[in-house]
């Protein structure tokens, strides 16, 4: 059935989407600063400070927003993810701050004070830091092990995100992200041969990094976490077939140089994976003890919620339109 | 220390961090929209080059903003669990149009930080005024989710559940009409006094140029305007909070003991064993003429209330006179500036003058930070006011002195690079400006 609850709850699935596959690949960018290596090391680097400056800001949000809607609509879940999460919520929040300021620093100061080494170091190890911590908060989430009969945490702050499957899953979070930035970065860079080049090489490797962890997650789950394969192969499946063979088909593309295929086709890759989890854990939010209706805040809320989004978002989707269209439409550049 | 306390600390620097760069998010927009459009319309470079050195700034400064706000909302959750459970869906509706204000001051801000190549002229000033507005949306809805802690409304309980809620009911609960006009302006005092500082400062250097003596002027206009809204706002506040919080009056004023035609008292110390507060300045009658407009009207003092449920007259009472102190010196300091220069139809270069508006930024910020001390530490020992106790509504989680020493040294270190750029980058102005 689908009330305001599920609704608000696709609402927010959707924002963590728009986050993943955005502001990941703000975070991917931070990985290739850090691995930035080669004759070009500083052309690379300079090609994710242009890519991210007019729009890691605003792609930073959706996280804000995913935040604020899960306390408004479902706060008893907010509270327990709290105090579940704590550490790798804490240890991402330390990588989301590190990374946002030495961005800014790098990008605004450095002409002034000169190269900013230290932060730049920093905004490396903050974004390869955070989307794994993150992704192991989302396998503790997924595999079930977070539980609170009634609304009251039982398990332990250690429990699931510390647990091998946690850390494949974090892995596999980093490497998506590095994955999307390559490909985004070879859109950006498609009138620049050597940086495409560059750029190319990089998604392949995320690529098969991501390909291997995915496949090495999946008997850990089968052992550990059933719940995730049981998602999955369950309601899940149709899309995770889908995630499967759009797989060789993002790599294709990027093996083949076509960068805008291969941006499309990682975009989907991440969408049918956050997808295929969402809709093979329903009618949960944190299996097992925690569904979307049973955990809602009460109806006036998540009336008062759907209205403020759809009000916000009339100006939102406009101003995001501009925002793209003015700093990511193909660049002159490429036209010549 | 338990977790609690270890939880308010947290909690409380990270607010007192974030509330700094916050401000500066709502206030410096306007000045830049201000000024490039005056630049536009007066065809005037030297407006459009303060816009731009002070968008350079801000583009740091409101990263740092930004980041430290996000710290605040992880901490909701990962401090405060508890309250999050019950208060969420009560007053999340002004978080969630927070979040959209915030999404379209992140979007025009990148439009406009990195669209002065892209977009003409008029474009490029057009993108300042959302940031601008969205900015003081921003703190408007968020300090309406605050005023909600002090004066909850819009729900209804039944044996401690919650049982129907009217979320417009909380956002526009009854200490949002006093407590945010009172935040909203303050940002643009603290804008206003902080730019007005950085410029008297290089004016003392002898520094003497249309930069400054504008940059001079334009601060000072936001807060001389603003600081009278500041006082018209904030009597009206405390005005509300004798009747609507009257644990935190008494607090505020260092009011022991309830009685008729009670004598406001400036300064001291408030001293539980004596029940007094000792060496302050009493003017009778004064507190009950002031609050209530009736020089013998009945104050309740701190003795009405059980010891469990009252705040921390030191704390709240010396935090309340700093505010108002402060407050009203540099509101003295902006009427002398204001005077001379309608003396002199010139910006005054007096070097006392100067000095005291170098001063009078830091002071900004300290009687900010101590009207917010008095908002939180006046509603303890509640979280939300009279429902939920601050000791009921922290995690349980361990390691919080640990949390706490991380984002000392993380704001410590945001503090120094942010005011080491700073200064970078008005060197850079300085040497562009002298080629």
């Amino acid at each position: 059935m689908i009330g305001e609850a599920e609704l608000v709850a696709g609402v927010l699935w959707l924002s963590l989407t728009a986050y993943a596959v955005l502001a990941g690949a703000d975070f991917g960018g931070g990985v290739w600063d850090l691995f930035a290596s080669g004759p070009r090391a500083t052309a690379q680097r300079a090609a994710v400070a242009e890519a991210m400056g007019p729009v890691w800001e605003a792609n930073h949000v959706w996280l804000i927003f995913m935040i604020v809607g899960l306390f408004t609509a479902f706060p008893v879940t907010f509270g327990v993810l709290g105090l579940a999460l704590y550490f790798p919520f804490s240890i991402a929040l330390f990588g989301i701050v590190f990374r946002g300021a030495s961005f800014a620093f790098r990008a605004h100061g450095s002409s002034a004070v000169g190269p900013l080494s230290p932060w730049g170091v920093v905004f490396g190890v903050a974004s390869v830091v955070t989307p794994i911590f993150l992704g192991t908060a989302a396998a503790a989430v997924a595999s079930g092990s977070i539980r609170a009969p009634h609304g009251r945490l039982s398990s332990g702050f250690l429990d699931g995100w510390t647990s091998p499957l946690g850390v494949v899953i974090g892995l596999f979070a980093l490497s998506m992200c590095a994955y999307l930035a390559a490909a985004y970065l070879m859109v950006e860079n498609e009138h620049r041969p050597e940086l495409l080049a560059d750029f190319r090489r990089r998604a392949i490797a995320a690529a098969v990094v991501s390909g291997v962890l995915a496949l090495i997650a999946l008997p850990i789950a089968a052992v550990e976490g059933p719940r995730l394969l049981h998602s999955l192969t369950g309601r899940g499946l149709p899309l995770f077939v889908l995630a499967l063979l759009n797989g060789p088909l993002a790599l294709w593309a990027v093996w083949r140089s076509r960068p805008r295929i291969a941006r499309g086709a990682v975009i989907a890759q991440v969408v049918l994976v956050l997808w295929a989890w969402a809709v093979g854990q329903w009618p949960y939010l944190v299996p097992p003890d925690l569904t979307i209706s049973a955990t809602a805040a009460p109806p006036e809320s998540l009336t008062a919620f759907l209205f403020v989004t759809a009000a916000g978002g009339l100006l939102l989707i406009p101003s995001l339109w501009l925002l793209f269209r003015v700093f990511k439409a193909r660049s002159p550049q490429a036209e010549v | 220390m338990d977790n609690t306390t270890l939880a308010r600390a947290t909690m409380g620097t990270s607010l007192g961090f974030h509330i700094v760069f916050a401000v500066l998010g709502v206030g410096m927009p306007l000045l830049m929209s201000v000024a490039e459009g005056l630049a536009l319309w007066r065809h005037d470079e030297s407006w459009m080059v303060l816009a731009r050195r002070w968008s350079r700034a801000f583009a740091v400064l409101f990263a740092v903003g930004a980041v430290s706000g996000t710290v605040l909302s992880f901490e909701l959750g990962l401090l405060w669990p508890r309250f999050m459970a019950f208060s969420g869906g009560i007053f999340g509706l002004p978080f969630s149009a927070e979040g959209f204000a915030f999404f379209l001051e992140a979007i025009f801000l990148g439009l406009y930080l990195y669209g002065w190549e892209r977009l003409s002229p008029l474009k490029h000033w057009l993108t300042s005024i959302p940031i601008a507005l969205s900015g003081a949306a921003s703190a408007v809805f968020v300090v309406m989710a605050n005023a909600w802690m002090n004066t909850p409304a819009g729900f209804r309980l039944s044996n401690g559940q919650l049982v129907s809620v009217d979320p417009l009911g909380a956002a526009l609960n009854p200490s949002t009409p006093t407590e945010d006009p009172h935040m909203l302006v303050s940002a643009y005092v603290v804008t206003g006094f902080l730019v007005a500082a950085v410029y008297a400062a290089g004016l003392l250097r002898g520094r003497n140029d249309v930069f400054h003596r504008r940059g001079l002027a334009a601060g000072m206009a936001m807060a001389a305007i603003a600081i009278v809204l500041a006082g018209v706002t904030g009597d009206s506040s405390a005005r509300f909070v004798y009747g609507a919080q009257p644990a935190k009056f008494a607090a505020m004023e260092g009011l022991y003991r309830t009685q008729r035609g009670a004598p406001i008292t400036i300064g001291g110390i408030p001293s539980d064993s004596q029940q007094r507060v000792l060496y302050g300045i009493q003017i009778p009658k004064g507190l009950s003429f002031l609050a209530a407009f009736d020089p013998n009207a009945e104050v309740q003092g701190l003795d009405s209330f059980p010891p469990t449920d009252r705040p921390n007259p030191v704390l709240v009472h010396l935090s309340f006179d700093s505010m108002v102190g402060l407050g009203t010196l540099i509101g003295l300091l902006a009427a002398a500036f204001w005077l001379m220069v309608l003396r002199r139809r010139k910006v005054p270069l007096w070097r006392p003058l100067l000095m005291g508006l170098v001063v009078a930024g830091p002071a900004s910020v300290g009687a900010m930070e101590a009207g917010w001390f008095v908002t939180e530490f006046g509603r303890q020992p509640w979280v939300v006011y009279g429902i939920m106790r601050t000791s009921d509504a922290a995690t349980s989680a361990p390691a919080l002195g640990l949390m706490f020493a991380i984002f000392i040294a993380i704001y410590a270190a945001l503090a120094l690079t942010t005011g080491r750029l700073l200064l970078a980058l008005a060197a850079r102005e300085r040497a562009r400006g002298a080629e």
